[in-house]
């Protein structure tokens, strides 16, 4: 069965002036271990679609399934379980909490999911594997450079072994050299068995993926 | 705990806001030493009038009535008598002396008049008494209490002390310019200081033989009043009735009072003060709740993206809503334990200085407002988090992650 399931899925942002439709009837298999890159203009749906995906949003119409279950059919709770659980995201924005250093960001979910501090070493040992270590993962993430911080942001969505990566953009805030590092760090972790979906602008950043899908207009291109 | 975790983001976003958390605190600082300050200071004035008060608990006065209703409703003989014809006369004294047996029963003739001490001029409650009388319930800190000479009085201390009066002074009573002229007394004894009494003020007064009095003044056998001290207080009750029983018969002829009436109202009337003076204090804390509802609002306003970043990585709602809680009791806390050891210092310099003593201060019902004040003080701030703390949990994660 494949981990995610897209059938005829609508998205729709009702405004005054009239509805949005980012969405419109999509429908996608996604099979466990695949990595997929998703393009399309700006505007086409492609951060809506990752939303969906992510459990960070509802669909209007259609049904999602997300590794066998329906999204539509959960409550709050369970929507942030899975984000705690099953799915890492990793943001053009790196998203990192300021108030935290590059190690206790890493370490949050863990805390999250059992409700204590690691006392295994897996947040050290995640930001040693994409390249982060000594003092630097005791600064908080505007003392850092953006490469740095989306290294930990890619760590930090690694630490509770998610079976699905989903990267909004990931390099699109980093020099190119950076962003191929940061590629070759999600191809690894493609090759160890993740999921991976990828939106990008970028062809060659896509070139990565085995599979790209083009939106336009809410609606799959091709 | 996932909570300590939150707890110190909490702890280091006040940190962060450093100033604004401070004078969001400082609001609660005044108002938990508004309502601390004020009740400990009205439990020591309590207190210290209970006290004062029950010492005299065995005094049952009679005096004459002076009627209740006033105005178009006068007494019954109609004429417009003044207090000064309004006595207890000897046959009501034997009556209430009848009743009152075993008990100490002590007729007081009583004056205000004009006195003279070497040059200086005064005022001064004089107090004619017999002379068994006197040492039943008076004493002296120098002199003599037997009042030997006719012309022999006692002093109140706070009289004495202000004309400088020693045992063998002289006091010229009377108008000097009046027509029955002046008559002079000798001091043999200065009385005890004994602060606000039921019976008789005497810190200010001076106190003669009734032969003296009835001489001087006249009026011998109409007494001003009498008091009676009872030997068992739970006696008191029944003597009242009786006494009312006998002189009350057929119209009000005398006014029966104890200590425990005028106690009630005195703590009755300090209790509206105490509470009107805690509204004002608790006006205070409604303002500091306001001033902490802002800065809780800020730091949901400006925190909304990292409020999405928890979100969209797993944390739940109430956590978010926790967190919040967290920085509104911390905020609280901190206050309370500022205004608690303030309103401490404080309430006891108030009582020092308006209550006279501090004897009452370290006392469970005084010192009971210092937990009670920082108790109020925490509970509003949680509650003034509440909204601001619910309005985070709910906030659209992807709304609040493109925020900006
Ligand atoms: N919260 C929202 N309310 C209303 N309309 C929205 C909202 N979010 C997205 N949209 C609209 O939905 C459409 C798709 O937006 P989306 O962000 O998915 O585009 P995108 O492909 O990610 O674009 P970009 O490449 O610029 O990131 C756009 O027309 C956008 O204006
Ligand atoms: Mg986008």
């Amino acid at each position: 069965m494949p981990i995610i399931q897209i059938h005829n899925v609508t998205k729709i942002y009702p405004l005054p002036v009239g509805d949005v439709v980012a969405l419109n009837g999509i429908s996608l298999d996604i099979e466990e271990g695949e990595f997929v890159a998703i393009m399309g203009q700006s505007g086409s749906g492609k951060s809506t679609l990752l939303n969906q995906i992510g459990s960070l949003d509802i669909p209007t119409g259609g049904d999602l399934f997300i590794a066998g279950r329906n999204i539509r059919e959960m409550n709050d709770d369970e929507l942030t379980d899975m984000r705690l659980n099953t799915i890492g995201y990793i943001f053009q924005r790196f998203n990192l909490i300021p108030l935290l250093n590059l190690y206790e960001n890493v370490e949050y979910p863990l805390v999250l999911k059992y409700g204590k501090r690691d006392t295994t070493g897996r947040p050290t040992e995640l930001l040693r594997m994409v390249g982060l270590d000594g003092s630097i993962i005791e600064h908080k993430p505007a003392e850092v450079s953006g490469g740095q911080q989306q290294r930990a942001a890619i760590a930090r969505a690694l630490v509770n072994d998610p079976k699905i990566l989903l990267c909004d953009e990931p390099t699109g805030n980093l020099d190119s050299k950076t962003g191929e590092q940061i590629m070759d760090i999600l191809t690894d972790l493609n090759r160890q068995g993740r999921t991976v979906i990828l939106v990008t602008h970028d062809p060659q950043t896509a070139e990565y993926a085995h599979r790209t899908i083009v939106l336009r207009d809410g609606r799959l291109a091709e | 705990m996932i909570g300590d975790f939150i707890f110190d983001l909490a702890m280091r976003n006040i940190r962060i806001n450093f100033l604004r958390s401070l004078l969001a605190a400082i609001g609660i600082v005044i108002g938990v030493i508004a309502i601390t300050a004020v009740g400990i200071m009205g439990a020591n004035m309590t207190l210290s009038v209970t006290e004062t008060l029950s010492a005299n608990s065995d005094t049952i006065k009679v005096s004459p009535y002076s009627g209740g209703g006033g105005g178009m409703m006068g007494p019954p003989q109609g004429g417009s008598s003044s207090s000064d014809d309004e006595y207890i006369t000897s046959t009501q004294l034997r009556t209430i002396r009848q009743i009152a047996t075993p008990n100490t029963v002590i007729p007081v003739y009583s004056e205000s008049d004009t006195i003279y001490i070497g040059g200086d001029e005064g005022r001064a409650s004089i107090y004619g008494l017999a002379k068994s009388d006197i040492s039943s319930f008076l004493s002296v800190t120098s002199g003599v209490i037997d009042l030997q000479s006719t012309n022999g009085a006692l002093v109140g201390a706070t009289l004495a002390e202000r004309y400088g009066l020693k045992i063998g002074s002289r006091i010229k009573i009377g108008d000097e310019d009046g027509d029955s002229g002046t008559k002079t007394v000798k001091v043999s004894g200065i009385l005890e200081e004994r602060g606000m009494t039921f019976d008789i003020n005497t810190d200010n007064a001076i106190i003669v033989t009734d032969r003296w009095f009835t001489t001087v003044y006249g009026g011998e056998g109409e007494y001003d009043e009498v008091i009676i001290k009872v030997k068992d207080i739970n006696d008191i009750e029944a003597l009242k009735t009786a006494i009312d029983d006998q002189l009350n018969r057929k119209d009000d002829e005398v006014t029966i009072s104890d200590a425990s009436r005028m106690l009630d109202s005195i703590t009755s009337s300090l209790q509206t003060i105490i509470s009107m003076m805690q509204g004002i204090g608790a006006i205070s804390l409604l303002v500091a709740s306001v001033s902490i509802f802002n800065v809780m609002m800020m730091s949901v306003t400006e925190r909304i993206r990292e409020i999405g970043i928890l979100r969209s990585i797993g944390t739940r709602r109430k956590v978010v809503l926790k967190m919040f809680l967290y920085e509104a009791s911390i905020i609280g806390v901190v206050g309370a334990i500022i205004g608690g050891v303030m309103s401490f210092i404080l309430g006891y310099i108030v009582v020092l200085s308006m209550v006279g003593t501090t004897a009452y201060f370290f006392t469970i019902d005084s010192l009971i407002y210092v937990p009670y004040g920082m108790f109020i003080g925490v509970i509003i701030c949680v509650i003034s988090g509440l909204y601001p703390a619910w309005r985070a949990s709910t906030i659209d994660p992807i709304k609040a992650l493109t925020a900006e």
